[in-house]
């Protein structure tokens, strides 16, 4: 207010002067009032699109479900994922906030990355498909297909896709439901999954999801029942 | 987690608790309470957040009339303790994120090991359920549990032992009125000598006096409450004054500003030093900083984040104010600054890295912070003439870099703005140039940092 005042006090000065020099400085620029400019906390590993980037564990976010996204967040402020970087930016933001930045990035398109050459054989590679598309009943693993959506674009509203992220990423993150370093909500499916597969089944699965070249259609699938229970899908 | 702040002394402990929970540091506490419980004790001073409340006068008047006065409504006694217990931060530190409210057993790691604070929620077998008013007032006056047990000094009541009796019942009105979490405390796991607990009574000998806040009748009303919050259930020196050998805050560098031990971040001078305390500050702008977490000279972050988070942002602008008032008076000390001539080593050293520097600058800081350095503000904070980035402690800046940051999400600022981390994408070297120029550009006076420095912070606990 006071600035205010000495302001109008000055260009009045400024006007009754002959010869008065253009006003003040212009107003000083302000930071855009976007989702897009508030995310840029996120863009230097994720991307400004949430496309992700070259580095194996900074995975795409782009287009996954809000639901999904929303939980990981939550997950990654209030402890149930540990990843110091992660739970030290989102430590003082509120739900709400979560939410917007969740939607933001679900609504998000950016091309995929092309498919990787996978560093596995052919017999890795069978597997890995025969696990995702099928699953193994004798092991009562169910496909992740059944869940994460036909063309692994994930379902609507808290699975995510499977498309477009690496293989290291795919494989560190099964390996932490197993050992129960990252947590969902009980009933924790992810968990349950993974602790009937072994480290070839991971690796074969996470091969064979990275070489999977770029959905035609990016939509989650619509929201169907699930081969068994997970805590953090709302029935 | 979220917060493992916090660490605590022990022994000969320090005081200060790190982590985040500095902050926390701040609430800490063994609470204790009482019985009589929302009986009545109302009281009339501060009546609610008032940023008069505080005044000599009045809280003399209110002291006298407290036990006196009908209970005017136990609903307005608990809204008071809820509001008080914000104003000391009891959640940050008694509340692990995610779990129960006050169910305690959060960690803070000290030099001498970890501490987890109490179970302060309503439960009668691990809470303070079975305390009563006087014990709690006990506790948060005196340093001592309900059975005489002295309190390691994380529980800050250096600076509770400030707050009024009557504050004090409503504050354990309302932690008794909390929902029970029936769960045991976690024993501390300090390393011997320190778990011998009469080693307290050194380090309360040298650094704890109790009595409570008495206010300066030659002040203004809003200044004695400012004071009464800063100095009491702020507990702001935890932070702000430097730690000593011994544990303890320097009661001549009071407000000076200092490192918080374990958690690697630098809590600035709060003086009015203009360069690098608040001297330079209007009142508005530190109002907006500490009820918002951002404002046009800068955004709060790291430990003070979590503050704002969970304590000041639920205070009335007339006590943050206050809180203001008070700070802007705060003496400066020229000693607060290094003026020695910058050696020809630091001169060289800052002119060797600022071309790379500003390399880096202008490829991923400018586009937020400007090419001047005067940001886009609010929420782009500006670089020049920003005490954070000069002060003589090249801490904050270093980790901002490697790290990022989210101003904390507030009702002021409900969907804050966020600086990316940087530690993956720069070396040690460019991190140090970058700091350097954005610590020596546009008049900013601050001297070079080095490689060494930057690599010691990239493993400084996050959380």
């Amino acid at each position: 207010m006071r600035n205010r005042i000495v302001r109008v006090v000055l260009c009045a000065i400024a006007l009754a002067l002959p010869c008065a020099a253009p006003f003040a400085a212009p107003p000083a620029e302000r930071a855009p009032d976007t989702m897009q400019a508030r995310v840029m906390g996120c863009a230097a590993c994720h991307g400004a699109h949430g496309e992700g980037t070259d580095n194996d564990y900074f995975p795409r976010l782009a287009g996954k479900p809000a639901g999904y996204l929303y939980n990981q967040l939550v997950a990654f402020r209030d402890g149930g994922r540990s990843y110091p970087p992660m739970n030290y930016l989102l430590a003082y933001l509120p739900d709400a906030y979560l939410k917007q930045i969740a939607e933001f990035f679900a609504h998000e398109h950016p091309p995929y990355p092309p498919p990787a050459t996978p560093k596995v054989d052919a017999a890795m590679l069978a597997l890995g498909k025969s696990l995702v598309t099928n699953g193994d009943a004798s092991r009562k693993v169910p496909a992740c297909a059944a869940c994460h959506g036909a063309s692994l674009t994930g379902m609507q509203p808290a699975i995510p896709g499977l498309v477009g992220l690496h293989a290291d990423y795919i494989s560190a993150q099964l390996g932490a439901f197993r050992y129960g370093t990252r947590r969902a909500a009980s009933p924790d499916c992810m968990h349950d999954i993974a602790s009937r597969l072994d480290e070839r089944d991971i690796t074969a699965i996470a091969a064979w999801l990275a070489a999977q070249p770029a959905p035609a259609n990016p939509t989650p699938a619509a929201p169907s029942s699930l081969p068994l229970a997970c805590g953090s899908v709302p029935h | 987690m979220r917060k493992l702040r916090s660490l605590i002394p022990t022994m000969p402990l320090p005081a200060w608790v790190s982590t985040r929970a500095q902050t926390c540091a701040r609430s800490a506490t063994l609470a204790v309470a009482l019985c009589c419980a929302g009986t009545a004790l109302v009281h009339a001073q501060s009546g609610a957040p008032s940023a008069n409340s505080a005044d000599a006068a009045a809280a003399a008047a209110a002291a006298a009339s407290a036990n006196a006065r009908p209970v005017a409504s136990n609903a307005e006694l608990l809204v008071r303790g809820e509001y008080l217990a914000r104003a000391g931060d009891c959640i940050a530190c008694h509340t692990v994120p995610s779990q129960k409210m006050f169910g305690g057993g959060r960690p803070m790691e000290t030099p001498f090991g970890t501490l987890y604070t109490p179970n302060i929620s309503s439960d009668k077998q691990y809470g303070i359920g079975a305390w009563s008013a006087d014990a709690f007032y006990r506790m948060l006056h005196e340093g001592k549990s309900r059975d005489g047990t002295l309190l390691y000094p994380a529980m800050p009541f250096a600076s509770y032992t400030k707050v009024t009796r009557a504050d004090s019942d409503a504050i354990y009105a309302y932690l008794q009125s909390t929902p029970p979490v029936h769960q045991p405390n976690r024993p501390h796991t300090l390393r011997f000598p320190y778990n011998q607990r009469k080693l307290l009574l050194g380090w309360r000998a040298l650094f704890f006096r109790a009595g409570e806040f008495k206010p300066d009748p030659k002040q203004s009303v809003e200044w004695n409450r400012g004071a009464y919050l800063v100095e009491g259930l702020g507990h702001c020196t935890m932070c702000h004054t430097e730690i000593n050998a011994l544990g303890g805050n320097t009661a001549s560098k009071e407000f000076q500003g200092g490192l918080i031990p374990l958690q690697n971040w630098y809590a600035p001078s709060l003086t009015s030093n203009k360069e690098a305390g608040l001297g330079d500050w209007s009142i508005d702008d530190i109002v907006d900083l500490l009820h918002a977490g951002v404002s046009n000279r800068g955004a709060v972050y790291g430990p003070m984040a979590e503050v704002v988070y969970d304590s000041f942002q639920y205070l009335t602008e007339d006590d943050v104010r206050a809180v203001a008032v008070y700070l802007k008076s705060l003496p400066g000390h020229s000693s607060e600054v290094d003026t020695s001539p910058k050696s020809p080593f630091v001169t060289e050293e800052a002119n060797r890295l600022a071309p790379l520097g500003k390399k880096i600058y202008d490829a991923q800081c400018a586009e937020c912070h400007a090419a001047e350095g005067q940001g886009k503000l609010p929420n782009f904070p500006p670089l020049a003439n920003n005490q954070s980035i000069q002060m003589n402690s090249a801490v904050n800046p270093i980790r901002m870099v490697l790290n990022g940051g989210y101003a904390p999400g507030t009702k002021k600022n409900p969907m804050p703005y966020g600086m990316p981390p940087f530690a993956q994408l720069l070396s040690d070297e460019e991190v140090a140039a970058v700091v350097t120029y954005i610590r020596t550009a546009w008049g900013n006076h601050g001297a070079p940092v080095s490689e060494k420095e930057v690599n010691a912070l990239r493993s400084a606990p996050l959380f």
